[in-house]
């Protein structure tokens, strides 16, 4: 079975977020860049169905600015065997929408034919939590979002998923597309001969056009500004001010 | 304008809070009819048309539709779609799983977690946990969108709007559910508790979130959790409050140990009064709370504890 997975290029998840000055979104120039954190977890799940012997090749893909190719070598030095850029904007800041990239990742799975495709449940850019959903109903393949165990058996696999109630397992018909969660398992670093084996691995250029699909986006992006700040209240020295301040408040 | 509203049905019970909140929300952009859909939900349904401002509802009752499975959901909401400009549903889990799929079925972009309607096309929501607010225009006839509701007022339960039995779609084979382990609890549900009370990596361990849970059931609150307490293991994910996890807004947000990462203040800063115990003084919480208390939570929660109530 090849597993496909998606990984997109995002602000690393350390870095302080701006917004820019004249309201047009976040600033992302000179800015630290890195895989998106729940795709990671999906490159993981990928190389360990492979190591496992129910995977043979592990495909990772991109869509975005030719820099991603950078977080595709992560994936490929992680263990992904080889990739696949789709280079569908110029600048950083366009950001492809779910719907676009879906189509595009449509594509993609009409060519390559994996059993499965896994992917983070959200960008942490956008937090969208759409394009694993959005392929799945573009391939008419069955979906399992959120995972937070996944065992494929054959022609199907059984899902744990992380939802409001607790968690739930399904079972769903291969091929299948499924978002994972934070807890499906911990991401392994990249060791230094394997970055460097990485840079041999083949990595094909492609655009939206070869997939015959428009990226252009759907949404207009009016303004971007800061959340409303919260005012700081005020510091309390014992409990007992507490409670008092809490019941003045009629809270409790 | 007419809408579409996807409420929220756990086992056959509709949540109230959070599709009446929906409800407040979509009746900005028309005439609100609410879709139920369950293996029994005529009860949800029937509890559905009392909130004030839903003009219909539509009850899809059907053995495929029970568990909220996202193929046969989304088959059946896209075969309604065609009545409706907008297409919404309050951001549960469920709604997260499902509406993407509507939307890519219709071809259109979905809008996730609305947290504000400026008009029939343009739309706020957060991006990048939080940290950012955009304002978005959408291009597409049919808008799909979820809403986070925790902003919005429940709408009034005084309404009488008629209940309407509608087909279900075929079963499309493509999953089917195995269980839920779903934790049974007396407390109050979090997203819609009055009162919450969340502990956070500072608490240790899940021995010592007993003293959280003692303080909670003191107040009579639902439990939250940081994700770093989560991520521990201290605490069940569906206790998370978060960008990726739940997103309250009570009367009384208690934080203990919580340090208040911005992924975590995106999802309580709305509460009306927040409090935070933590033993850093530095901690960032302390910049949004309302009452700050620089302490061992260990000494504080107990006393804290002991003397309410």
């Amino acid at each position: 079975m090849k597993v496909l997975v998606p990984v997109k290029r995002v602000i690393d998840y350390n870095v302080k977020v701006r917004v820019k000055a004249d309201g047009s979104g976040v600033d992302l120039a000179n800015v630290k860049m890195s895989m998106n954190p729940f795709d990671e977890i999906a490159v993981e799940e990928a190389i360990r169905l492979k190591e496992a012997g129910k995977a043979d090749e592990v495909v990772a893909v991109s869509v975005g600015v030719k820099q991603a190719q950078e977080t595709l070598r992560t994936a490929l030095a992680m263990g992904a065997d080889r990739a696949i850029l789709v280079v569908a904007a110029d600048d950083v800041h366009n950001d492809i929408e779910p719907l676009a990239v879906a189509k595009i990742l449509k594509g993609i799975v009409d060519e390559e034919q994996p059993g499965l495709v896994l992917c983070g449940k959200q960008a942490i850019d956008n937090d969208m939590n759409a394009t694993g959903q959005m392929l799945s109903a573009l391939l008419g393949w069955s979906q399992a979002t959120f995972a937070s165990e996944v065992d494929v058996d054959g022609d199907s696999a059984v899902v744990t998923r992380e939802v409001d109630g607790g968690l739930q397992t399904i079972k769903v018909k291969m091929p299948s597309i499924v978002t994972v969660d934070l807890r499906l398992n911990e991401p392994r670093y990249a060791s230094l001969p394997n970055i460097m084996k990485a840079k041999k691995k083949p990595l094909d250029e492609k655009t939206p056009a070869d997939y015959g699909v428009d990226a252009s986006p759907r949404l207009t992006v009016v303004s971007t500004k800061e959340p409303e700040a919260r005012s700081a209240g005020i510091m309390v020295g014992s409990v007992d001010e507490l409670v008092e301040k809490l019941k003045e408040a009629g809270a409790v | 304008m007419a809408v579409l509203l996807i409420a929220d049905v756990n086992a056959g019970e509709l949540s109230v809070d959070a599709t009446a909140k929906a409800v407040s929300a979509a009746g900005a952009l028309g005439d609100v009819t609410v879709l139920c859909v369950g293996a029994n939900c005529k009860g949800a349904a029937d509890e559905a048309a009392k909130i004030d401002g839903v003009a219909k509802v539509l009850c899809a009752e059907d053995a495929v539709l029970g568990h909220q499975m996202a193929e046969p959901a989304a088959d059946l909401i896209v075969s309604l779609a065609g009545d409706y400009s907008h297409i919404a549903a309050p951001g549960t889990t469920d709604a997260k799983n499902i509406m993407p799929r509507v939307a890519a079925l219709l071809d259109t972009q979905i809008i996730s977690e609305v947290t504000a309607i400026v008009d029939g096309d343009t739309f706020e929501r957060p991006i990048y946990a939080g940290n950012a607010i955009q304002t978005v225009k959408s291009g597409d006839a049919t808008k799909v969108m979820t809403i986070r509701t925790a902003g919005f007022d429940a709408a009034g339960m005084g309404g009488s709007a008629s209940v309407e039995a509608i087909g279900a779609p075929a079963d499309p084979g493509l999953s089917s559910w195995v269980e839920d382990k779903v934790a049974e609890s007396d407390r109050p549900e979090l997203t819609s508790a009055g009162v919450v009370v969340s502990g956070g990596r500072g608490v240790g361990s899940e021995e010592d979130f007993a003293l959280i849970e003692g303080l909670a059931d003191k107040l009579n609150a639902a439990v939250g959790a940081s994700r770093a307490a989560v991520d521990s293991g201290y605490a069940p994910n569906d206790w998370q409050v978060g960008q990726t996890g739940k997103v309250v807004a009570p009367d009384l947000y208690v934080a203990v140990g919580i340090s208040g990462a911005i992924q975590h203040l995106a999802g309580m800063k709305d509460s009306k009064i927040i409090v935070a115990i933590n033993k850093d003084e530095e901690a960032p919480i302390f910049q949004v709370a309302d009452f700050g208390l620089v302490a061992d939570l260990f000494d504080a929660v107990p006393e804290l504890t002991s003397k309410l109530g």
